[in-house]
């Protein structure tokens, strides 16, 4: 009898601790409740995308069903067809690499060599030079706009790959300050004495950094090329600015901007193949939306470890 | 050094001067800093270009009224007179203006707070971490103007499960509609506004998994629960990272190109309309940069790392000893000296000399 209640007195509590956790070990509550937060927010998170990929394969037919509420009823692959014939999306593929690759290279060398000159070297000024750095983050580019488009057109480079070239050489290209500052935190910590060993065997300052410096700064260099590229090829409002040109076009285009211009695209594809298209529709224009992001989700899933433990490694969130 | 030249003798002057510049103290250090402004040469080039440059230049367009016309470029000067313009004549502008501050002030507490949520639910012991973060991290790779558009056009950008229209009613009989508008406009793209807060979210997790354990266990041997251990330690530590993410946050909604203000300013500027053009679109970027600026100020303002109490007591209190140390050395010197008079002048009294004087 005495036992058969201790038993249970036991059976209770440990169901409480299982409950509600103990010192050395978390809850179940806890942990469900976690877990249950994290898958909703997860599928909110995936809601758009998964929206989008399940009506990029609906027929007109399906669309207006309203018992097929996401799986469609056939693999459609028309739309994708029609999308990419609309939105030229070879060319443009080819285009928006150049566009987001280009840059991005200048970007990776010259961010690099500012990141280090100011993380090495003492010099007069340099706190100013930081503090204009970050000044020119927080800046909106819409205020230098005017002046650099007028200065472009002067030089004649508007509407050519060079208005993003020329910026990124010189560092100070779309989101220049924060790769500067990535290099910088990361060659902070590359011990000096490394440098000073180096110096002392006969290195010079600029063979002292490419021998050394750069080599071990790796994970800042893959962090600064993936972001560089991805926010190059995200951006639309300063590619049709300089590159794709406002008033007149300048042949280059990316697969960003195709999409902006996605409705006047194929109603022009539309009326110069004749009856093979269908009427723009929901489908259709999800399928362009998936054709333009696609090559960057494969990017992602395919380095997607060096994305995610990018910040971690390049120490931006400062020490 | 003059021992050196006494021991060798034979060394002329010149030499001399010579080894003493070498071993100069300061020469290494000026070589560094030549160095160190080569490296940094580039930038300092481009910043001259493409931003002191043209943020001169384009004050200098607000300023004016710019008509292109086939030989080149009109400037009338308008003194401020764009400002006005925009401030009292265009009907588009000021409203935008405000609709976003609000909107970007809402939407900035919400994004961060809700990184730091996920951030701290990511940092627990949990299986599967690499999942979730990729896929919290997914929206940074795809989240762009047109794509972000075309989504929330076709209505994938709000969450249909929940009953939008009750949300928006309710909120819009509760409050005023200068703060309903932008508040239930916030609910209709949630979806997109946590989408913007992918690189928040890893910021804050890298911040969270540098704090050391050990400092939570201290603190719950002496008895502190998990709430009070978030505001007195977390919190407290990954301060300036939270100041970090929204200033991040509002940079990156003032450049999104969902923004319509940025849109506004670019139709402005390819106007073909007497008033507007360059001149009207710089003064229309100035107008939204201080904007912007003051915003970005706020909120460093609110989040900006304040020193520590108890070192503040102690700079005051050694404020205070340096005081009352200055004040008893000015008591002691002055006695000194009083004491000094008095003496002369008890000198002077007992010992009488022919003029009168005291003095020998």
């Amino acid at each position: 009898m005495m036992a058969q209640a201790i038993t249970k007195k036991w059976n209770k509590d440990k169901v409480r601790k299982f409950l509600m956790g103990s010192k050395d070990k978390e809850g179940f509550l806890k942990v469900f409740c976690i877990y249950a937060l994290l898958i909703c927010i997860g599928f909110i998170y995936l809601y758009p995308i998964i929206y989008m990929i399940s009506s990029s394969f609906m027929t007109l037919d399906d669309l207006l069903d309203s018992s097929i509420n996401w799986i469609p009823s056939t693999l459609n692959l028309d739309n994708y067809i029609q999308a990419a014939k609309s939105m030229d999306f070879w060319k443009s593929l080819l285009q928006s690499i150049i566009i987001a690759g280009v840059p991005t290279l200048c970007n990776v060398a010259s961010c690099a060599l500012v990141g280090y000159g100011l993380a090495r070297f003492e010099f007069p000024g340099k706190k100013i030079v930081l503090g204009i750095i970050i000044f020119s983050f927080v800046l909106p580019s819409q205020i230098t706009m005017i002046p650099t488009y007028v200065l472009y057109s002067d030089m004649g480079i508007l509407g050519t790959l060079w208005a993003f070239i020329l910026p990124s050489i010189l560092a100070v290209g779309i989101n220049g300050p924060i790769y500067i500052l990535i290099f910088y935190q990361f060659f902070r910590q590359v011990p000096k004495v490394l440098i000073e060993a180096a110096q002392i065997d006969g290195a010079g300052y600029l063979k002292s950094f490419l021998k050394i410096s750069l080599p071990s700064a790796a994970p800042a260099l893959i962090t600064v090329s993936l972001f560089s590229f991805v926010w190059y090829w995200n951006e639309s409002y300063l590619t049709e600015m300089y590159v794709h040109g406002v008033m007149k076009e300048s042949g280059w285009t990316t697969l960003v901007i195709q999409l902006d211009k996605f409705a006047a695209n194929y109603s022009e594809y539309a009326q110069t193949s004749g009856s093979m298209a269908t009427n723009l529709n929901e489908s259709i224009s999800m399928a362009g939306t998936m054709l333009s992001i696609l090559p960057l989700l494969l990017m992602y899933f395919i380095l997607q470890r060096y994305f995610v433990e990018s910040i971690d490694r390049t120490g931006i969130t400062g020490e | 050094m003059s021992e050196m030249a006494m021991e060798s003798p034979k060394l002329s002057r010149k030499e001399l001067k010579k080894i003493k510049k070498r071993i100069k103290p300061g020469r290494l250090a000026k070589r560094e800093a030549i160095a160190g402004l080569l490296f940094v040469s580039p930038w300092i080039a481009g910043a001259l270009i493409f931003l002191m440059y043209p943020l001169a230049t384009s004050f200098w367009y607000a300023l004016h009224n710019i008509r292109i016309t086939p030989l080149g470029k009109r400037f009338t000067f308008l003194g401020i007179g764009n400002f006005t313009q925009i401030i009292t004549g265009d009907v588009e502008f000021l409203p935008q203006l405000i609709s976003y501050v609000t909107s970007t002030i809402l939407s900035v507490p919400i994004i961060v707070v809700f990184a730091l949520i996920i951030a701290m639910m990511l940092n627990q012991n949990i299986k599967g971490k690499g999942v979730f973060r990729l896929i919290f991290f997914l929206p940074v790779i795809i989240v762009s103007g047109p794509i972000l558009g075309m989504l929330s056009e076709q209505g994938a950008g709000s969450i249909t499960a929940i009953d939008m229209q009750a949300i928006t009613t309710a909120i819009s009989n509760v409050l005023p509609s200068q703060l309903a508008e932008p508040i239930s406009e916030l609910f209709s793209n949630m979806i997109t506004i946590l989408w913007y807060s992918g690189v928040q979210i890893l910021i804050f997790l890298s911040g969270l998994q540098k704090i050391d354990r050990s400092v939570y266990e201290a603190a719950k041997i002496d008895g502190g629960s998990g709430w009070e251990c978030f505001w007195k330690i977390t919190l407290p530590t990954i301060k300036p990272l939270i100041l970090l993410n929204c200033v991040y946050t509002v940079v990156f909604i003032s450049n999104n190109d969902q923004n319509p203000i940025i849109e506004l300013i670019k139709s402005s500027m390819f106007s073909g309309t007497k008033e507007k053009g360059y001149g009207y679109a710089s003064a229309m970027a100035w107008l939204y940069s201080l904007v912007v600026l003051i915003i970005v100020g706020l909120f460093a303002v609110l989040f900006m790392a304040k020193k520590d109490v108890y070192a503040k007591q102690v700079a005051k209190a050694k404020k205070a000893m340096k005081k009352e140390r200055r004040l008893e050395k000015k008591i002691e010197r002055r006695s000194a000296r009083n004491a000094k008079k008095i003496e002369r002048a008890r000198h002077k009294r007992s010992y009488k000399t022919y003029d009168g004087s005291g003095d020998y």
